[in-house]
């Protein structure tokens, strides 16, 4: 593939990284999140203290972890401590100011399912379940959130909440005492999508270079709106290209 | 030391995973087990599809980076082999669970499960209200094993186990329980720990083995790396029920102990 050509998971990832700036600390989650955290330590945010639910805080690893717990998140971390004290003392106790969480379903106003789809107790697809999302999702100052988008995982009511969003919008998440803000922003494969901010509804805000905007109204299971002023994503550049691919890399050499 | 009907935890999270004496626990034909866990990991995949279990307690059920957990979702949605109960937390609530059953408390405090639908689905989660604040905040009820089991990368020959790296939540699971296993990778002289260690004293240690390579396919820190190429095959071989029962009956039932399961394994590898 030529330098000025990248693939939209590409975009998508270099995207969620820039949202990370640098000198905050992220507690990330496993895939989509994993990769683009990693991604903006290795680029803009060298400073960016990542926390993974396994226990490191601080970690550096050198490939992407296959598993939350993988030997290198420890190896390549400032400490190590108990996952009990990971939750309590470091996410409840407000240390973190990003929550970088995935998702297979994501509604609206932003709630996140990986638990099921279709019925709890006859589901048409089991998924994993909560693991630590629930409490980054009320606890972290700030949550990022990233998934690729099309009608099946962009739906007017999840099946399940597992991560409570913006609940049912307006100010929901005040009334319900979270310390956290909660999502300030969906990035996917097609653009960046971020609450409004009353309402709390995911309005289209910034759309991928080649992307057509019906694409993403199609690609949405309810009526998507548009910001005003929409932009337009800046393409990846060479050097966050390069930083990506020589991080997929390295990671498929490891895993092999 | 597990009976039938026991409630169980193998503890591990991610890293030191007691698959050898999960394994036993299918040798031995344990049945209607409780079995605890945070990830249920291979491990618990093997000990329901076995028919082992007849209830989970969970906050995260998959394979972890590959998939499904073929097994359990056989059993949940089936009751293939038998009928298998869920109790389904997250893992803020488990640990929180976890820490109350080692000291002694009745429930685990967290905030937490506010604005999920998981205490829809499970009514062991209940909200109380802060006395001094007023706020709202979770409760789960604290977990006691039976028996609780844990790898680890060393005892000292008084049964003094230590372990290090991703330490999970095996010190709470050990002290909430009334028993508690360690099956470690090595049996030392002298840990030379430092002080801070996180060292199980052996008076609270009912029975220490030294099981080397205890903890594959998943990872001991120091020792081994984790079986990426085992997790991703596992997909295939608990995918069908036959292909399963064929796995189990050659490499579990068909071995002695953890050294002959290696070696059974061994073989398939050298005639692919």
């Amino acid at each position: 593939m030529p330098e000025n050509r990248y693939t939209s998971d590409e975009m998508m990832t270099v995207a969620a990284a820039r949202m990370l700036r640098n000198g905050t600390v992220c507690f990330v989650g496993i895939g989509l999140p994993s990769a683009a955290a990693n991604l903006a330590r290795l680029t803009h945010a060298p400073d960016v203290v990542l926390i993974y639910e396994s226990g490191p805080i601080g970690t550096k690893p050198a490939v992407l972890p296959l598993s939350i717990g993988d030997g290198e998140l420890a190896e390549t971390a400032d400490t190590v401590v108990p996952l009990g004290e990971i939750f309590s003392y470091w996410l409840t106790g407000g240390r973190i100011d990003f929550g970088f969480l995935g998702g297979a379903q994501i509604d609206r106003f932003a709630n996140l399912n990986t638990t099921v789809i279709g019925d709890y107790h006859k589901p048409s697809v089991r998924l994993p379940g909560a693991g630590g999302a629930p409490e980054i999702a009320i606890s972290a100052k700030e949550v990022l959130i990233t998934l690729r988008q099309n009608k099946r995982s962009f739906v007017e009511k999840v099946d399940f909440v597992t991560s409570p969003g913006h609940l049912d919008g307006g100010d929901a998440r005040r009334r319900m005492g979270f310390p956290g803000k909660g999502p300030i922003a969906v990035i996917t494969d097609l653009g960046v999508l971020t609450p409004e901010p009353v309402t709390k509804e995911l309005t289209l805000t910034s759309i991928h270079p080649g992307v057509a905007v019906e694409q993403v109204i199609e690609s949405t299971g309810w009526p998507l709106k548009l910001a005003s002023q929409l932009s337009i994503t800046e393409a990846p550049s060479a050097n966050e290209l390069g930083a990506l691919r020589d991080l997929n890399e390295r990671t498929a050499r490891a895993h092999a | 030391m597990v009976r039938d009907g026991d409630v169980i935890a193998l503890e591990g999270f991610t890293h030191l995973i007691p698959f050898a004496a999960g394994h036993e626990i299918i040798r031995q034909g344990r049945c209607s087990l409780t079995l605890i866990r945070m990830t249920p990991d291979l491990i618990y995949d093997q000990l329901i599809g076995a028919g082992c279990a007849s209830k989970l307690i969970f906050s995260w059920g998959g394979n972890p980076g590959v998939g499904s957990l073929h097994r359990l979702r056989d059993a949940v949605e089936n009751n293939w082999p038998s009928p298998l109960a869920i109790e389904e937390h997250d893992h803020a609530g488990m640990a929180a669970a976890y820490a109350a059953g080692a000291s002694n408390l009745p429930f685990g405090l967290l905030r937490g499960y506010l604005g999920t639908d998981l205490p829809k689905y499970n009514s062991r989660i209940k909200f109380v209200e802060c006395p001094f604040t007023g706020e709202r905040l979770a409760a789960v009820p604290a977990i006691r094993p039976d028996v609780s089991i844990i790898h680890a990368q060393k005892a000292d020959r008084r049964g003094n186990v230590q372990l290090w790296g991703v330490v999970g939540v095996q010190k709470e699971a050990v002290l909430a329980a009334r028993r508690a296993i360690a099956t470690v990778e090595e049996i030392v002289d002298r840990l030379d720990a430092p002080p801070n260690a996180v060292v199980l004293p052996s008076w609270i240690i009912g029975a220490v083995c030294e099981v080397k390579g205890g903890a594959f396919p998943s990872y001991a820190q120091g020792y081994y790396s984790r079986d990426n190429a085992f997790y991703k095959q596992w997909d295939q071989i608990s995918r069908e029920r036959e292909g399963f029962q064929a796995w189990i009956e050659r490499h579990i039932m068909g071995t002695k102990d953890f050294e002959g399961f290696r070696r059974s394994l061994n073989q398939v590898a050298s005639h692919a």
